[in-house]
């Protein structure tokens, strides 16, 4: 999404009868990180800045908001992104194992990518697909009833793309 | 679509569907397409049959519906009008399913649902243990029909409460009879939905709100995930009939951005309801004005709070703001007008309430606690999955009969409900019936339904430590009280867990937890002590023994205990050796012993061992020296 194209009253949706010019503005800042963000794969700092122009929101409050959330990022991330659930289903059925095993094999930790930035490592709190525990993610497919061995064909897929 | 002019409309066009929708004696297959069955192939399974039966020309009715409850199993699906169930589908049983049961009426064997390998297999879906139990209203859609068309909702009887309401009920009506059938918020807290409402519309202003709580953020619970997946018309109808009784224009649902299946079909069931006029302006001509604008969260656990969820509706930081006023006060809700604000499960429970009267629904459950409620049946079960009770059923049905017990015949140890702000449950309140009050007396909550069941592996002080940890980097950071206080009660944790607490940790942290629960702002920081203060509570020997004895029981936390090759077991494989970092296992000619001068305790070897034969042990108290008489 283009800043410049970022039409407030549209993302805002119905309530938009009913709010200030000022809270329709504040209204559509996480949208529009989301649209940001899906389009460049992170929050890149030239497009907070014309978007803090265009809101008319201080650029500290929009880092400041943009900060508060997990979802959004300030670094590139990689073409992949490995997402391990860690929540209490997977918890216990062993994903630290399979978190281990895929931070062995790249050499990264949760949160940190690749320097080539193919890929990126992640944890999330839950997923939903706690039937399927251990579970993680590849680039938003699910793949289920992880163990540290089947922990190897997320990493061949990884490797594949 | 033609727009629904009138209340009568919507009749006839509910006839003409039931023409031509869901007739008996059409063959049909009703595919389970959640994200679980999803994930394990279910469109795989799905183009496979359309092909067979474009080959053969046969006219199949498939429907995709929403999560049918057996994630464990899946892709599942039914055929019908036979009811047979089958389980973890491949595309290549497709020609067989089309062969045996659509042309021939007979089961396919292999894909039956069977409790164990040496047992029959279970044809009917509604003699399959795991559905025997169950009794739906939130999820009564789910596994029927397709989301993603509105037609299938109304030909089962959608919008029918909707069409009473507006049809012959007045809004205090509607509102005196949630009221009376004593539904209780379903997101946790149980505060009763009629009460809720009754705030809401007594506050002053003309604009309202009415939001819908969808940021389902406790690992381990799927079930707002599933009706907004599976069902997202009856979510709307609840809303509908909520905005009716107290008079509300704007309807906003906030949605995890981690639910992207669920943002979807909600987007698309938005659109055909504007379609066909069930949303949007003057609706069934009843004068109704009501639209529902969708908001996608960003990944914040404390955003489920609900004074964070309108701070973050209105594009701030998600920071808990403290109460009064309330949400349903004015200045309290989304940009100050009165909102009102439940859980997904709440309001799809709604109409189903205002159709067949409250009576029906205070039949059902306990009396202080009517109604069913979802559970995500997780952890070491054989059956996991979504479930649907009434209240008032006991843990060891739920557990036991439903779930079909423990994983490879262990021993259960406790129950973990509502998330990381509930608590454990130890085996002695099994039979304890499930509802709002008899759980808050044994120091858990209802929460929003997460249901983690433990055995003899997992190691209470651990689960502790993980959701206490899950809290406190949750934590918002706005309260010192739950800011600092986890922060305190998480070191001491992670002190006791690598074998160095201290006499006192467990009065420290009683203490400290207290002090959280009394001091936090919102309701993440009151509960998140719970996990803590129940395993303590129930599991005091385990923090006794992890602190006095070094030892781990279920042996989860690295660095406790003295570990040992037991001879008569080891079959000399090495694998042991091979493993150990520090060359701490050592080899004689027809051994192996560990050198605990060099141990760390780091478990590599007793993960290594093939055949278990690296034990753990409690250290052995050095015998007091004798005095010398």
């Amino acid at each position: 999404m283009k800043v410049e194209e970022l039409n407030v009253d549209e993302k805002i949706g119905h309530v938009k009868d009913v709010l200030t010019e000022d809270q329709k503005k504040r209204g559509v800042l996480i949208h529009a990180f989301q649209s940001i963000q899906k389009e460049h794969n992170y929050l890149p700092e030239d497009v907070l800045k014309a978007l803090a122009k265009k809101l008319d929101i201080p650029l500290a409050e929009v880092y400041s908001t943009a900060s508060f959330y997990k979802h959004f990022y300030f670094k590139p991330r990689g073409r992949n992104v490995v997402c391990v659930c860690t929540g209490t289903a997977c918890h216990v059925r062993g994903a630290s194992k399979v978190l281990e095993k895929i931070e062995e094999s790249f050499g990264i930790k949760p949160g940190e990518t690749t320097p080539d930035l193919s890929m990126t490592l992640e944890t999330v709190g839950c997923v939903g697909c706690c039937g399927l525990a251990p579970v993680a993610t590849v680039n938003d497919e699910i793949i289920g009833d992880l163990n540290p061995k089947k922990a190897g064909e997320v990493i061949k897929m990884v490797e594949g793309k | 679509m033609e727009k629904l002019k009138t209340i009568d409309d919507l009749k006839n066009l509910r006839k003409q569907i039931s023409d031509h929708t869901f007739l008996p004696d059409v063959p049909r297959v009703r595919l389970c397409s959640g994200t679980a069955c999803t994930a394990t192939g279910a469109p795989k399974v799905l183009s496979a049959i359309e092909e067979e039966a474009a080959k053969r020309g046969i006219t199949l009715d498939v429907v995709k519906t929403g999560c049918q409850g057996l994630c464990q199993k899946g892709p599942v699906m039914k055929v019908e009008p036979e009811g047979i169930f089958y389980q973890k589908v491949k595309p290549e049983h497709a020609r067989s399913i089309m062969s045996y049961t659509v042309a021939g009426g007979i089961p396919f064997r292999q894909s039956l649902y069977r409790n164990n390998i040496l047992e029959e297999p279970i044809p009917e879906m509604t003699n399959v243990p795991f559905y025997k139990k169950q009794l739906r209203i939130a999820l009564r859609n789910n596994g029927l029909i397709d989301p993603r068309k509105i037609y299938h909702y109304i030909a089962v009887g959608g919008y029918k409460a909707l069409e009473k309401a507006l049809g012959s009920m007045s809004p205090d009506d509607v509102l005196a009879e949630v009221d009376r059938a004593n539904l209780r918020g379903r997101g946790g807290a149980g505060f009763p939905a009629g009460k809720k409402w009754k705030h809401s519309k007594g506050a002053s202003g003309k604009i309202k709100f009415v939001i819908a709580n969808g940021d389902e953020g406790d690992p381990g619970a799927f079930m707002d995930r599933s009706v907004m997946e599976g069902d997202p018309h009856s979510l709307f109808e609840g809303m509908l009939l909520c905005a009716y009784a107290i008079g509300a224009e704007y309807g906003m649902i906030y949605v995890r951005h981690e639910y992207p299946l669920a943002v979807k079909n909600l987007g698309i069931a938005i659109k055909q309801a504007e379609e066909l006029g069930l949303l949007g302006k003057n609706i069934l001509g009843s004068g109704l004005n009501f639209t529902i604008d969708i908001r996608e969260g960003a990944g914040a656990f404390v955003c489920g709070e609900s004074t964070a969820l309108v701070a973050s509706i209105e594009g701030e930081r998600g920071f808990p703001r403290p109460r009064p006023p309330r949400l349903s006060e004015h200045g309290g809700g989304a940009w100050g007008y009165p909102s009102n604000l439940n859980n997904i499960e709440t309001y799809a429970c709604v109409p189903p309430i205002v159709e067949k009267g409250a009576d029906w629904f205070l039949g059902i459950g306990t009396k202080n606690s009517p109604g069913t409620k979802v559970f995500a049946l997780t952890g070491k079960v054989v059956n996991t999955g979504l479930v649907e009770v009434p209240m008032g059923i006991t843990l060891r049905e739920i557990i036991y009969d439903i779930g079909g017990g423990i994983m490879n015949g262990k021993k259960f140890k406790a129950v973990q409900t509502g998330g990381p702000s509930g608590g454990c449950i130890p085996e002695e309140h099994l039979d304890l019936p499930v509802d709002f009050d008899s759980l808050a007396k044994v120091g858990s909550m209802m929460g929003s339904g997460g249901m983690v069941v433990m055995d003899e592996d997992n190691c209470m002080v651990d689960v502790a430590k993980y959701f206490l940890s899950f809290c406190q980097s949750e934590s918002c950071g706005k309260c010192p009280p739950c800011r600092i206080g986890t922060y305190q009660m998480l070191e001491i944790l992670e002190r006791i867990t690598t074998g160095k607490g201290e006499e006192g940790d467990i009065e420290r942290l009683e203490k400290l937890g207290k002090l959280v629960k009394e001091g936090a702002l919102c309701g993440l920081g009151n509960s998140a002590p719970n996990p803590v203060l129940t395993t303590i509570r129930y599991f005091r020997h385990e923090y006794e023994e992890h602190i006095r004895d070094k030892y781990c029981q279920a042996k989860a936390c690295s660095g406790l205990g003295v570990f040992r090759i037991e001879h008569d077991e080891c079959f000399l494989c090495g694998l042991c050796k091979q493993a150990c970092a520090f060359d701490a296992v050592k080899e004689t000619k027809d051994s192996f012993f560990i050198d605990q001068d060099y141990c760390t305790k780091c478990k590599a070897c007793y993960n290594a061992c093939p055949i278990g034969a690296v034990k753990v042990e409690k250290k052995r108290k050095t015998p007091e020296k004798q005095e010398v008489v």
